[in-house]
């Protein structure tokens, strides 16, 4: 299935900001952050569909995978 | 006296005189300092019920215990006085490096009474004071009014000014210190201006006492480290800024678009953090002591100045439809130099645009070859400083925010205001318990009377589901003490994605020598919060002002990750009222008050 991911701040470095990866059948978050080679240290937000997500719900084709490292302000 | 200066500096603008007080130092331990002093003045010499432009107002000045001291970014200073924009006590607070400095000179607090006959500068060297004439500093903006007192001024003062915005009575007008560093909300900039005082320039030469030195010289060791360890404060702000937040909250589905009228920008990216590092950034800045160094010192064609800070990134892009980070990094820079209170600047703007957008503002009613349309970025700068000035019938109108424009055109529901205080750049329809929050703020419409978006959102200290109704008054009541208290002892907010409650009440028991715990903070910051309260209620500001903006509590989110939500203030307000030990309706309990001494 393909997916799209999205990077922000720090992640971006080497990797870019918008990915289309085609994951196996039943991949989950965790695939995702293992093939770009993200340690999960660096992940503080991680949003499927811009909902909170886990590393273990599996995703759907054309779901969205929006990562961030700590981010805040105000 | 350790931590505290001692003393008090108390300002008569009318007869241009002064006298130096004793601080109370039971009250000043009771209160902290700060927002929490400052509103205990307030409340003790000045009627809620006065007009904010009346002389009889005041405006305290106010650092706290650990300002000047070297505990990470306590920098800051509050500007506490009666809002003319929400008819509430305000209290604003700024970096930068005036409110150290005035700790320096001997001096926890100022209180600036009356009203100067004719404009006029203070300046402050040590136990020297002195009034001097400001009528050539009177019209100008913020940078040159700094450049000619530094020109007047002893070597390496600090200077705090309004700016035309100040000096022309606009309710958003901002107190500007070290040229653009802000005191912004709420509109102190237009108390100082009703008082004819144009700056005040402070230079001192002493450092406040600490306890116990050794102890601190520790404990500021390890809160540094944990700053730096950190991944907001040691990684994602001295890299990005606060503009860091575009893309988090924009992928949230919770960043504010046209006036609220939705909340996805789909050009978010072109006023990211990232892009503005990518293309704009000049140099990181920092305030006084602080390691984050957060702020931004950034460059658009001819323009170079400090910011812009997210919110404001927000407010002149997201909430006007503006995707051109130049245009934004104008209007920042000229909100400065008017001495404007950036976020209702733009929330002020985009009020008008969606004004227009519905036919209320005409083009009739615009000035030669500007736009009110959704974004225009071109005109954004001489909207800003069309307001600073009051030019013309929309500049005019302008000034006063977004409440009252509307209002005038009809529409007061445009507004994206509550207490007549803009909203900032967070959607609470799909952040909870930041709506609970927006609601019940004491300066209306704030984030940082407590940002719930560090656990809804940003997961800190723990992630919470920001759709979930259950625990969010508990948690806005201890994130609103919390704050009160940080505000209050002269540190910036941002040390709280690192630091708790712990450890603040470690550095200040280092400082002061006292034993406060945790719960001793957080109960002066329940403290602090009733005070404000219930000056708020005799002020006029009754409970059924702790609301939203009808939009935000009917009309669900048209699109995006939060589609179908609304803000459900009303679940969660009886339970807020119910753990603040206040009646059904919102009142403070008398036992409430009197447990926690108010």
């Amino acid at each position: 299935m393909e997916i799209k991911v999205r990077l922000f701040a720090t992640l971006r470095e080497n990797r870019g900001k918008e990915l289309q990866l085609s994951l196996q059948d039943k991949a989950t978050p965790e695939d995702v952050i293992n093939k770009l080679e993200i340690a999960k240290a660096d992940v503080a937000i991680l949003l499927v569909n811009g909902k909170d997500g886990n590393y273990t719900r599996e995703l759907n084709e054309g779901d969205v995978v929006s990562i961030f490292p700590p981010v805040g302000g105000g | 006296m350790n931590g505290y200066a001692g003393k008090i500096l108390r300002i008569n603008l009318s007869d241009h005189t002064y006298k130096t007080e004793q601080l109370d130092h039971d009250m000043a331990l009771k209160y902290i300092g700060g927002r929490g002093l400052g509103s205990k003045i307030m409340a003790d010499e000045v009627s809620p019920t006065v007009d904010a432009f009346d002389p009889e107002n005041k405006v305290i000045i106010a650092t706290g215990p650990l300002t000047g001291t070297p505990t990470p970014a306590g920098g800051r200073y509050m500007v506490v006085t009666k809002s003319p924009l929400t008819g509430t006590i305000a209290s604003s607070n700024s970096g930068g490096f005036w409110g150290s400095e005035l700790k320096f000179a001997g001096y926890d607090l100022l209180i600036l009474e009356g009203k100067s006959p004719k404009p006029v500068n203070v300046f402050i060297e040590d136990d020297k004071i002195s009034f001097k004439d400001a009528g050539h500093v009177w019209g100008k903006i913020v940078s040159e009014t700094t450049s000619i007192l530094a020109e007047e001024a002893p070597d390496k003062a600090k200077i705090l000014c309004i700016g035309p915005a100040g000096e022309n009575l606009s309710k958003i007008a901002a107190v500007m210190n070290d040229i653009n560093r802000a005191a912004g909300r709420s509109g102190v900039g237009a108390v100082v201006g009703s008082k004819n005082l144009k700056a005040i320039v402070v230079k001192g030469s002493s450092k406040p006492t600490i306890a116990d030195s050794e102890k601190l010289k520790e404990l500021v060791k390890e809160s540094r480290g944990k700053l730096k360890d950190n991944g907001v404060t040691g990684q994602g702000l001295p890299t990005y800024g606060t503009a860091v937040l575009v893309n988090i909250i924009n992928e949230s589905g919770v960043f504010p678009t046209n006036n609220f009228q939705t909340t996805y920008f789909d050009k978010a990216e072109n006023i990211s953090g990232e892009h503005l590092a990518e293309n704009f950034l000049i140099k990181r800045e920092s305030c006084f002591a602080c390691p984050i160094a957060c702020g931004r010192y950034t460059k658009a064609d001819e323009v170079e100045g400090g910011g812009p800070e997210y919110e404001t990134i927000w407010a002149f892009g997201a909430a006007c439809g503006i995707d051109d980070m130049k245009s934004v990094i104008k209007a920042n820079f000229w909100c400065n130099e008017m001495g404007l209170d950036t976020i209702s600047a733009g929330v002020t703007i985009a009020a008008a645009m969606e004004l227009y957008q519905r036919g209320k503002i005409t083009d009739a009613d615009i000035d030669e070859g500007l736009s009110l349309k959704w974004g225009a970025g071109d005109s954004l700068v001489e909207w800003v400083k069309k307001m600073g000035r009051r030019d013309g019938l929309i500049g005019d109108k302008l000034a006063e925010g977004s409440y009252r424009m509307a209002e005038h055109f009809g529409m007061p529901e445009v507004a994206m205001a509550v207490k007549k205080q803009e909203l900032p750049a967070y959607d609470p329809r799909g952040i909870r318990g930041q709506g609970l929050q927006y609601a019940t703020s004491n300066r209306g419409g704030c984030h940082v009377r407590g940002y719930m978006i560090s656990p809804e959102i940003l997961g800190l200290p723990q992630k919470l589901d920001r759709f979930a109704i259950d625990g969010k008054a508990e948690w806005v009541k201890i994130f609103q003490d919390l704050t009160a208290f940080i505000d209050s002892a002269g540190l910036c907010l941002f040390t709280s994605f690192a630091i708790d409650g712990e450890g603040y009440a470690n550095l200040t028991n280092a400082v002061l020598g006292t034993d406060f715990t945790q719960e001793d903070i957080l109960e002066a910051g329940d403290r602090i919060w009733n005070l404000e309260r219930d000056y708020n209620l005799k002020a006029g500001i009754d409970p059924s002002q702790d609301t939203l903006p009808k939009r935000l509590l009917k009309d669900p989110i048209p699109d995006g990750p939060s589609k179908g939500n609304v803000t459900r203030l009303e679940e969660m307000l009886p339970k807020y009222y119910e753990i603040r030990g206040w009646s059904e309706k919102g009142i403070p309990k008398a036992e409430t008050l009197e447990k926690l001494g108010v």
